[in-house]
């Protein structure tokens, strides 16, 4: 056994690369294309049940749905539009697809796990989910169909102007943890009172408005013109099939899961118990509790979704411009205002 | 109301909240949907499905051919021949029912002195060959024969409403 383990050492440090490869494949993108799989399948179960039918219960109960759909998409023939621009076709899905898997290298699981403990992790991952509209751009650009470029131009103009609300909330959450770091952000959010200590009481302007920004921002109802399959039939994907399309769906998915764990991160504590540290083993910290928040905030997408119906695509503009960035500013302020007069200590 | 009041209020978002508790509550509320196949739900007996024709418990056709269901059927879909039988009595030598053309309005059966031509609750069956919407006196019989418990059941409860 500790030969194998040393073998196995040796073998770590002499590849690098090719471990730090395996590990990321193992950890965060296999068990998420796993988790989008069923995410699906909960997303129609949800929804079923609150338009009071039964979703899918038929393969193997339901539970086996999700893989029935990716080999469906899977064996699909791939079609491309023979006016398209081919590279740009064939460019897109991956441009989407790996904004959304790299954001995941500096998302914390728990105390020490995460993948790259960077210290600009926020500003890596802002980055990387503004990237993910190329591909949607690109996409609806590249299909050279009508309905394809409005949706890429909805979602273009969407993704911008709520990405600032989104900065602007983050803001907030920078001045109130004083680190860019997310087990930084995390741990600034500890102390005495377990729930009480998270950053969604004093900044809960912000705190929603990242929740609703994380929606609009992952292109999902009630924000979802950009896909409109009622208006522009699948907006910026309507070219793309089978494996084309089940990237794109990925991507989607796979934003949604990120949002889900960005939202507990920045306000609702990370891994922390909302349980003072003083109750015991009820209040230690842990992946548990994390996963049980990123359930909530995931349960809200779906929940939103079965609940609201479809912005008017003005009004997603008036309430990103002319709402969300003033209420941002004002409070981004009063968190500064905070943190002046020692209400609020960052990193304590 | 206020503006400034409405602005504020709209800031609370009380209206989302109220839709989502709504959809919230039909989340655990009992479901709606039948898994047909595997679940059917009652049947009236009124129903109005496949047709037959039915006898009486001596084995002998109930029809007369008085024809009063190929007068009334508004789609036309009946066709009745008779002749006179070696007996004496007046039978149908010909009974047909397109099924293509019938509208499952039940005004034959209501129409039908001996009760002889019925509306089972047979609603489950398909076609596999042009012809086959045809259905022939053998085969109207054949089904009578083959439901006559469940046709002379329904008759029976609905027979205080007759």
């Amino acid at each position: 056994m500790d030969q194998m383990l040393s073998l196995f050492n040796t073998y770590t440090a002499q590849f690098p690369t090719i471990w730090m490869a395996i590990k990321i494949v193992l950890l965060p993108i296999l068990p998420l294309i796993i988790a989008v799989a069923f995410y699906t399948l909960a997303e129609r179960w949800v929804i079923g049940w609150m338009q009071v039918r039964r979703g899918p219960v038929y393969i193997g109960m339901g539970i086996l749905q999700p893989f029935a759909d990716t080999f469906k998409l899977l064996f699909k023939e791939l079609l491309i539009p023979s006016k398209s621009n081919l590279f740009l076709f064939r460019l897109a899905p991956m441009l989407a697809l790996i904004p959304a898997f790299s954001a995941w290298a500096v998302v914390p699981a728990g105390e020490g796990l995460v993948h790259s403990d960077v210290n600009a992790g926020l500003l890596y991952l802002l980055a990387m989910t503004s990237m993910g509209v190329y591909g949607i751009i690109l996409a609806g650009w590249a299909s050279n169909s009508k309905y394809a470029f409005l949706g890429a131009m909805r979602a273009a103009a969407q993704v911008i102007s709520y990405e600032i609300a989104m900065g602007f909330a983050l803001v907030g959450v920078l001045i109130a943890a004083g680190s860019l770091n997310l087990s930084e952000i995390v741990r600034a959010q500890s102390g005495n009172l377990g729930i009480g200590e998270w950053f969604m009481w004093p900044l809960l302007p912000l705190f929603v408005i990242y929740l609703i920004s994380g929606v609009a921002e992952t292109n999902r109802a009630p924000f979802d013109v950009a896909e409109g399959e009622s208006e522009i039939v699948a907006g910026f994907h309507v070219e793309y099939s089978g494996s084309a399309f089940a990237i794109f769906f990925l991507a989607e998915y796979a934003n949604m899961i990120l949002v889900s764990f960005l939202v507990p991160l920045f306000f609702m504590g990370g891994w922390l118990s909302p349980c003072p540290e003083s109750w015991g083993w009820i209040g230690k910290g842990g992946p548990h509790w994390l996963a049980l928040k990123v359930g909530i905030i995931a349960f809200s997408f779906l929940w939103f979704r079965a609940t609201f119906p479809r912005y008017r695509y003005d009004q997603i503009m008036r309430l990103g411009w002319k709402v969300f960035i003033p209420i941002t500013i004002v409070w981004v302020m009063v968190t500064g205002v905070l943190v002046y007069t020692g209400a609020l200590v960052p990193n304590a | 109301m206020n503006p400034v009041f409405r602005y504020l209020k709209s800031l609370l978002l009380i209206e989302l909240l109220k839709g989502m508790a709504l959809t919230g509550k039909y989340l655990v509320a009992p479901k709606y949907t039948v898994r047909y196949p595997e679940e059917t739900i009652p049947k009236s007996n009124r129903f109005r499905g496949l047709h037959a024709l039915r006898r009486y418990p001596n084995g002998e056709e109930r029809c007369i051919a008085c024809k009063l269901c190929e007068a009334v059927c508004p789609a036309l879909a009946i066709t009745i021949d008779s002749e006179q039988r070696a007996d004496g009595s007046r039978r149908t030598t010909r009974y047909e029912i397109d099924l293509f053309k019938c509208i499952f309005c039940g005004f034959c059966e209501e129409s039908c002195p001996v009760d002889s031509i019925v509306e089972t609750h047979v609603h489950e069956y398909h076609f596999e060959n042009r012809g086959e919407n045809i259905l022939s006196k053998q085969k109207l019989l054949a089904l009578g024969d083959r439901f006559e418990a469940e046709i002379a059941a329904a008759r029976q409860q609905d027979a205080a409403y007759r």
